[in-house]
Order: C-alpha cells, then sequence, then structure tokens
C-alpha cells in the first residue's frame, strides 16, 4: 500500500460488524485517501457489500471506528453528510432508481441537498449530457435496459458531486458495450473510489490498489499489470470460420 | 387503467387534453351517469359512453376482454335480483316468479354499470400511469397516497416478473398445478417468498433514497397549464352531459 499523500477522507478503524449475532466484518481497518481508488476483491460473502454499508452508516458496527471526511460518524444524522459526499452505486440499479421519469430521479440527489427545482433540474440534465445520456431524460425509468439502469444510476450519484464513489460489483449483469461506456466513464472521473467487484479486468483498469476480503477480514492484495499469455475461448457469431 | 403499456399504441383524441381535464370529465361522467333516473336515460348514457369510446380509438377487443372482469360481478346480481326482488310478477318460469321490477333494477344496473366503466376507459386508458398520478397529485390528492401510487407503478412489474421468475423455476423442476397438498403448500411458499423477497426489496430502495440525502420530503414536479383544447372539450362535455339529464327527466 503506497498512497500516503493526500488527506484522507474515509478511515475505518478495528472495526467489527455482527449481524444477528454472526460475524460479518472482523476488525477492519482501511484508509482511503484522495485520489485513491481501491479494489476489494473476494468471494460471495466475505463481507465486501457490508463493507461499503458500514461506510455509509447503512450498517452499524459493533465496535471500532467509522471516520470519515475528518470526523467520527455514530449516528445517523452524522452518516447524512457522509452519504452525500460518498456515494454509493448500488448492485442493483431497480433498487436505485425509483422516480417515474429519468430526470427525476437524477434530479432526486440534488433536490435532496437543497436545490431549488430549476437548479436541480439544471443538475440533472449537465450530469445526463456530461453521460451522453441526455435524450434519456423523458423516458420513464421502468423501461430502461439494464445498461441504461445502472448509467442512469451512476447520474444520479454524479448529480450529488461527490468526493468519493462506492462502487458496488458496478459491472455486473452489463454487456460489453455498457461495461466499456461505464469504464470509459469511471476512469475520466476524478475522484477517490472503493471498488467491489469480482471482474479481474475491470479492476486491473481501474483500481490504484487493491484489498482482499476474506472470511470477513481485510488483508493486502496485490494489482498486477503485465503482459499475459493467455488461452481464449472465444464464441464468434455470424463470423464465416472455414 | 392498466400498467402495462398493452392499449397504449391508440392515437386517442383524449391525448390532446391535460391529463387532469381528462380526470374530471371522467368523474363528471360518471356523475351524470349514476344519476340518470329512467331506462331511456341511462340507455341514452350507455350510448354516450360507446361514442366516446368508438372516439378514442381502443382496441375494441382488449377493452371488451377488459370488460369481462366487470361482468363476471354482475352475473350473480342478474340472476338474484329477478328472483328476490318484492311486487308483480312479469311471468312465472315453473316454481320461480320473476319480479318486474326485479328486471328492470337489473337492466338498470347493467345499463349504469357498463356507461360509466366504459366511458372511464374511453377517457383514460391511455393515460400513462405516471401522467396519472401527476395529475391526481396537482388536483389535490394527499402526498402520502401520490408517494404510494408512484412506488406501485415503479415497482409492481419488478414484482410481477419475480413472480413469474419464481413459477418458471418451480416449473423448471417439474411443477404443475395439479390439485393435491404439494400444490397448495408451493403455491403458499411462492406467495410467502415473494412477501419476504417485495419487504427486502422495500428496504433496499429505502437505504438507496437514504444515500442520495433523503430526509422524507419528496419533490413532485409542476404541472403545465391547460390549453385552450382542454377549454374546447370541457365546453362540449358539459353541453352533452345538460342534454343527457334534460333528456332523462323528461322520458
Amino acid at each position: 500500500m503506497s498512497a500516503t499523500e493526500g488527506a484522507a477522507f474515509i478511515e475505518l478503524e478495528n472495526v467489527y460488524v455482527e449481524r444477528a449475532g454472526v460475524r460479518v466484518l472482523d476488525n477492519v481497518s482501511l484508509t482511503l485517501r484522495a485520489g485513491d481508488r481501491l479494489a476489494v476483491v473476494g468471494a460471495n460473502g466475505a463481507g465486501k457489500t457490508t463493507l461499503l454499508r458500514t461506510i455509509t452508516g447503512l450498517q452499524k458496527a459493533t465496535s471500532g471506528t467509522v471516520r470519515a471526511f475528518g470526523r467520527v460518524r455514530r449516528t445517523q444524522e452524522d452518516f447524512r453528510e457522509v452519504r452525500i459526499r460518498a456515494a454509493y452505486l448500488f448492485q442493483d440499479a431497480d433498487d436505485q432508481l425509483f422516480c417515474p421519469t429519468v430526470l427525476e430521479d437524477v434530479a432526486f440527489g440534488p433536490l435532496n441537498m437543497g436545490l431549488n427545482e430549476q437548479a436541480a433540474l439544471e443538475k440533472a440534465n449537465a450530469t445526463l449530457a456530461f453521460l451522453g445520456m441526455e435524450h434519456l431524460g423523458e423516458r420513464i425509468t421502468r423501461r430502461l435496459s439494464g445498461g441504461e439502469k445502472r448509467l442512469v444510476c451512476l447520474a444520479g450519484v454524479l448529480a450529488m458531486e461527490p468526493d468519493v464513489l462506492l462502487l458496488d460489483e458496478p459491472t455486473n449483469s452489463l454487456d460489453a458495450k455498457h461495461v466499456e461506456k461505464l469504464m470509459t466513464v469511471l476512469s475520466s472521473l476524478d475522484k477517490s473510489m472503493i471498488i467491489v467487484s469480482h471482474d479481474r479486468p475491470i479492476l486491473d483498469r481501474l483500481a490504484t490498489r487493491a484489498v482482499r476480503m476474506k472470511d470477513c477480514r481485510l488483508e493486502p492484495a496485490v494489482l498486477h499489470r503485465h503482459p499475459h499469455v493467455h488461452e481464449h475461448l472465444h464464441v464468434h457469431v455470424g463470423e464465416d470460420h472455414a | 387503467m392498466s400498467l402495462s403499456a398493452a392499449n397504449m399504441s391508440t392515437a386517442s383524441p383524449f391525448e390532446k387534453l391535460d391529463p387532469r381535464t381528462r380526470l374530471l370529465a371522467a368523474c363528471a361522467l360518471v356523475l351524470v351517469i349514476v344519476s340518470m333516473r329512467s331506462l331511456e336515460g341511462q340507455a341514452a348514457a350507455l350510448l354516450l359512453a360507446l361514442a366516446a369510446l368508438r372516439l378514442s380509438g381502443l382496441d375494441l377487443g382488449l377493452t371488451g376482454r377488459r370488460l369481462m372482469h366487470v361482468e363476471g360481478f354482475m352475473v350473480a346480481l342478474l340472476i338474484l335480483l329477478p328472483l328476490t326482488a318484492p311486487g308483480p310478477a312479469a311471468f312465472t318460469i315453473g316454481p320461480l316468479e320473476i319480479s318486474q321490477r326485479g328486471l328492470s333494477r337489473a337492466l338498470s344496473i347493467i345499463l349504469t354499470v357498463n356507461a360509466a366503466v366504459l366511458s372511464t376507459l374511453a377517457l383514460l386508458e391511455t393515460l400513462e400511469p405516471v401522467r396519472l398520478a401527476r395529475a391526481l397529485a396537482s388536483l389535490g390528492l394527499p402526498a402520502r397516497l401520490v408517494h404510494l401510487l408512484f412506488f406501485l407503478i415503479r415497482y409492481q412489474s419488478l414484482l410481477r416478473e419475480e413472480g413469474l421468475r419464481l413459477i418458471e423455476a418451480m416449473r423448471a423442476r417439474g411443477f404443475a398445478g395439479r390439485l393435491r397438498v404439494h400444490t397448495w403448500r408451493s403455491y403458499g411458499n411462492l406467495v410467502g417468498m415473494l412477501l419476504v423477497r417485495s419487504v427486502e426489496r422495500a428496504e433496499r430502495v429505502d437505504e438507496a433514497m437514504r444515500c442520495r440525502g433523503f430526509s422524507g420530503r419528496f419533490p413532485l414536479r409542476a404541472s403545465q397549464p391547460m390549453t385552450r383544447a382542454d377549454a374546447a372539450f370541457a365546453l362540449v362535455l358539459f353541453t352533452v352531459l345538460a342534454l343527457l339529464l334534460t333528456f332523462d327527466r323528461l322520458a
């Protein structure tokens, strides 16, 4: 772990989480500084999502300290500011998109931050335009495709201008085209990130360092970037291979 | 009103109207229809409803199927009323006396209900549910109910898909709805699982909302002003309804 410059946005210190008597985070400590893009890898059920939920206060830490943006956070009131500055992109886009139309959904965060309707809609439009999706503004959210839903969710959290993005399996169930689009957008953003993913190529492209969750504990992991010699099995559609 | 887009492709002239105008017009129509006193008036109301349906360009087959749900409820009434209403008999079938008043009551109910349902369908069937909810909000429906309606619109299709997926998964393991205890137990599990998933989904949606700074106040969009088309339609509707009422009282 190298990054030492930059202010610490998020610091967990000896955090334990228990749910219904079962330990889900076991003595986890972690620091995320400005400019860090931290990959979190690990098996299903290792506690990766719980880690993100603990940072945003959706899951209460049983013991240990959660410090975010320079303050120790304990109560729901404390976490309100954290959730706006560290925006959480959920695993299932349908959980996040609940407004009738795309524009309203993207404007939801800015409105909650106190912008008036006019300003919030402008902000929403600008964010959609930044992602090249201004044409989706009036669409009904439930009729979007899976890939569009994920990108609109991203617009919804970016519209709050967060310092940190918490991405929970961002490329899950996306087709190649939308994965590419999402990756282009994410790598162009000047934001700190915690990226939970199984998708190693994605993490190799995006992350600056990595940790592994194993049996509810955090351990250092190595990201390696070097040319591979692979054996591939390809599926080609509509091509003639004689 | 359907939450699906099945019947929304038609180019209804009512689409040019403000959703609020359509809602209020449907209310006015239903009020006038249920205040008809004579069978002639009720028949005229049904004709008016049919004309509106024709005008709306709805798929008649689909509308007919939708109407069958309503007719199903009325079958019992149709059979019972002529047998049970007091008064002189119109005719007898064996030991059964068919009451004259019962017959005209039943006829009156059929005419009224169908006229009301058909005119509501004609005016509102093609209205996008989201616009309907917004119209209700700007007509003063309490915000809480409007939000419930929004959530219903947003999540009922997901819930339906979840249910269908579960049923498919059951079928994929050889499940067939036969009449035995196993079937009913499986349906019980299905409904239970849907409930559990809905609650979990609701919790995740709530968390997602809190993550974007939600603190209880729901932003709603301001509505568009009404147009000249709305005024013209209101005038025509008012005239027709006045004529209908006059005809009914004279009949």
